[in-house]
């Protein structure tokens, strides 16, 4: 797997847009410096602040955090879902070299859906009641190629058997209320997979399902994306969904990027406190009744963030240096960490 | 508590019909222990925890608090009983009413229940409430203004105030960020040790009841398919369902100490309305024989303690391990 390695590899600047602009050529996502901000009555609400990252072709990628870190905007942003009348975007978001953020939106339509898909938690939201499966997978196919009718059911047939549904010639005459919600799950991904798309943004999308049915689903995605080539952008709260199906892991905190890393590195040897807390809060890897690890305090709102390190009052760590805000910087190939104790702290991981 | 032969039955939404919730279910909950309720979604463990606290009436069988049923006390004495056994549910809003200050929405089931007066029951709910962990300048907040983590902290407190002596808590950190599932986990466990609560806690989260649980009873599709001590169940557990449940659970660790392999499950829980006969959960289980569909397989205590619901399990597992198709990957875990 080719991992995004060029990407921390510059220098860093005073802010985290600390790449040059000949970096990542190889990427397939570079996110650089993307910044979004709602305007709301009580003026201009920052929500996510000079987030870079980058996707390899094929790449697997988690985006982890806990509720309100920016997880869910930030890849609505990627696809620019986001209502344009009250979301402010900057920065650039360059899919294959070109830049999302400027398009225009019938440029975006055909962006969308084609090369970059989303599937979300509650797949209902996506599916409207009133068409069957099959004709909603196939009018995903139309809208970017001129098939008919009689040649997108074939291929929406297909589509629902390559995702695993039993009976795909039955199935795909019924409506949405009529499947469960692993099927629902299961329809949104050959929805989303129909195009061959080069990146799916994956929203929690088994965070409403059993963990036997999740199981299913988690598999389903990565061995479609072996298979397929297709690149993977999870966004989970869960770290073991990420450990058992990606290859990098992204921790978000307070609507920046802290630690960007490979996944068998930063569950072994974490290097930002945030990412350590949250793999230390796991019942799993404590000890049967031992007093639970957690983290104190919670994610500040939008409109009361610290001045400095924004994990600061959280941390058990802080210091006098962490009173400035800290860039993203590289402590290895394939390692950013945004803490600037990370060379001098050690950090229990998953594994101690 | 003592559980003999619960059934519960809802009338479908047309009346056609019927779904079978809890279907002829026998177990007993021990005093001071904590039972976890472990099972997928629909498999009856929230009507199960309504019916232990006599929320729903049995449609067969009874609940047993310390040998009697409550069923059969009149109006009074129920009332008086009931407080014994108390409920948190998932949502941490449900409980809150968003007009009522923190300190109002604990001293109400103790107002409703006509307890002391208006000054004790404002020392008492203030004591509970820094009980749970919540300053004093909380009391005068509302509940848009606490985190999920708070309000759950002020809904044990809101049950706290009746002292309790079984408390069953239905899904009580799914909606919390795993960052503070550890402070509402460990308050409940320094609660029972301080007044010797009695917990029955149903999740479906494996690490959380695996955490926490003396005992877990595992539920599909209405019926208790195995029950033991934590330890049994999690690393010897002796059913077919447990063994796939278990390792279907996503483990937050590098690819080189993935060791054990996954049970694939096909498909999911069938519909409660008709289930499979014969064993519920011969359509998916992967050793599953002919007799399955025949004969529904007795509650055998195999071991002290450990009771399984499985033709073919002994006491040294589950049925014919080798035969059951695995899946090879990096999946899989420790256990
Ligand atoms: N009042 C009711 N009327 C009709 N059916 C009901 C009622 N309450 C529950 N059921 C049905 O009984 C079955 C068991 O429901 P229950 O809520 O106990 O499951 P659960 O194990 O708690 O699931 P979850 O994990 O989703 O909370 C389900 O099929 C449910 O739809
Ligand atoms: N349409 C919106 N208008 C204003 N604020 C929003 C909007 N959508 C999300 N937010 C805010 O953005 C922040 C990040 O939210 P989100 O991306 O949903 O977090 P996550 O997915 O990590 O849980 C939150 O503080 C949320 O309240
Ligand atoms: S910069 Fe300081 S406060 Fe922030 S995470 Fe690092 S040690 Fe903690
Ligand atoms: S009784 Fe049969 S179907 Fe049921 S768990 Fe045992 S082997 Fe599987
Ligand atoms: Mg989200
Ligand atoms: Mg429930």
């Amino acid at each position: 797997m080719a991992a995004a390695s060029t990407s921390f590899q510059s220098a860093p600047t005073q802010t985290n847009a600390h790449r040059t602009s000949s970096a990542s050529t190889d990427a397939l996502l570079d996110v650089r410096a993307l910044s979004l901000a709602f305007q709301t009555s009580e003026g201009e609400l920052p929500i996510i602040r000079e987030v870079s990252f980058s996707v390899a072709p094929g790449e697997r990628v988690g985006i982890v955090g806990e509720s309100g870190c920016g997880k869910t905007v930030t890849g609505l942003s990627l696809l620019r879902l986001l209502p344009e009348q009250t979301a402010r975007l900057s920065g650039q978001i360059l899919f294959e070299g070109r830049d999302l953020a400027t398009l225009s939106a019938r440029q975006m339509r055909a962006v969308r859906g084609r090369d970059m898909a989303m599937i979300f938690q509650e797949p209902m939201s996506a599916l409207d009641p009133v068409f069957t499966v099959g004709e909603q997978i196939g009018e995903a196919y139309r809208a970017h190629f001129p098939v008919d009718r009689k040649e997108a059911r074939q291929r929406a047939i297909a589509a629902l058997a390559e995702v695993g549904i039993p009976a795909p010639e039955r199935r795909c005459d019924e409506y949405p209320h009529q499947l469960s919600g692993g099927m629902r799950q299961r329809v949104m991904i050959a929805m989303a997979l129909i195009c061959q798309p080069k990146l799916l943004i994956a929203d929690e999308p088994t965070t409403a399902l059993d963990v036997t049915v999740q199981s299913q689903i988690t598999d389903l995605l990565r061995t479609l994306s072996e298979r397929t080539g297709t690149a993977l952008l999870f966004i989970t709260h869960d770290l073991g969904v990420v450990a058992e199906t990606c290859t990098r892991m992204i921790t978000m905190y307070a609507g920046e990027v802290v630690e960007d890393a490979p996944v068998d590195d930063v569950l072994m040897k974490p290097r930002h406190p945030y990412t350590s807390g949250l793999l230390r809060s796991l019942p799993s890897l404590s000890a049967r009744r031992s007093v639970l690890p957690s983290i104190p305090g919670r994610v500040p709102s939008p409109n009361a963030m610290p001045a400095g390190c924004r994990f600061a009052p959280r941390c058990s760590y802080a210091a006098e240096s962490c009173q400035v805000r800290q860039t993203l910087v590289a402590l290895g190939p394939q390692h950013a960490v945004q803490c600037c104790r990370a060379a001098e702290i050690s950090l229990p991981g998953a594994v101690n | 508590m003592s559980v003999r032969n619960l059934r519960i039955l809802f009338p479908t939404r047309d009346g056609s019909d019927t779904v079978k919730a809890v279907d002829d279910i026998d177990f007993d909950v021990f005093q001071g222990e904590t039972l976890g309720i472990i099972g997928e979604s629909g498999s009856g463990k929230t009507t199960l925890g309504r019916a232990l606290v006599s929320l729903i009436k049995p449609s067969e069988g009874q609940v047993l608090h310390q040998g009697r049923d409550p069923a059969t006390l009149g109006r009074a004495e129920f009332r008086r009983h009931r407080r014994d056994y108390q409920i948190v549910f998932q949502d941490p809003n449900a409980a809150l009413n968003p007009r009522m200050t923190i300190l109002d929405s604990v001293i109400e089931p103790a107002e409703v229940l006509k307890e002391g007066n208006d000054a004790s029951r404002r020392k008492a709910g203030l004591a509970v409430l820094s009980r749970v962990g919540l300053p004093r300048e909380f009391a005068d907040r509302y509940s848009h203004q606490l985190s999920g983590g708070q309000k759950q902290r002020v809904n044990i407190a809101r049950v706290l105030m009746l002292r309790p002596k079984v408390i069953v808590c239905d899904e009580v950190v799914a909606a919390l960020d795993v960052s503070i599932r550890g402070d509402v986990l460990n308050l409940f466990a320094d609660l029972q040790r301080e007044f010797g609560l009695t917990y029955v806690f149903i999740t479906h989260d494996i690490s959380v009841v695996s955490h926490i649980s003396d005992r877990i009873a595992v539920t599909y599709l209405g019926k208790l398919m195995e029950l033991g001590s934590a330890e049994d169940i999690i690393e010897r557990p002796l059913h077919p369902y447990t063994q796939a449940l278990l390792s279907a659970e996503p483990l937050p660790l590098p690819s080189a100490m993935r060791t054990a392999r996954r049970i694939v499950l096909e498909g999911e829980i069938p519909s409660p309305i008709s289930p499979p006969s014969g064993c519920r959960f011969r359509t998916r289980c992967p050793v599953a024989q002919p007799r399955c569909a025949d004969d529904v397989p007795a509650w055998r205590e195999l071991k002290p303690g450990h009771w399984v619901a499985c033709h073919f399990s002994t006491a040294d597992g589950p049925p014919s391990n080798d035969a059951i198709p695995q899946h090879d990957s990096k999946q899989g875990g420790l256990r």
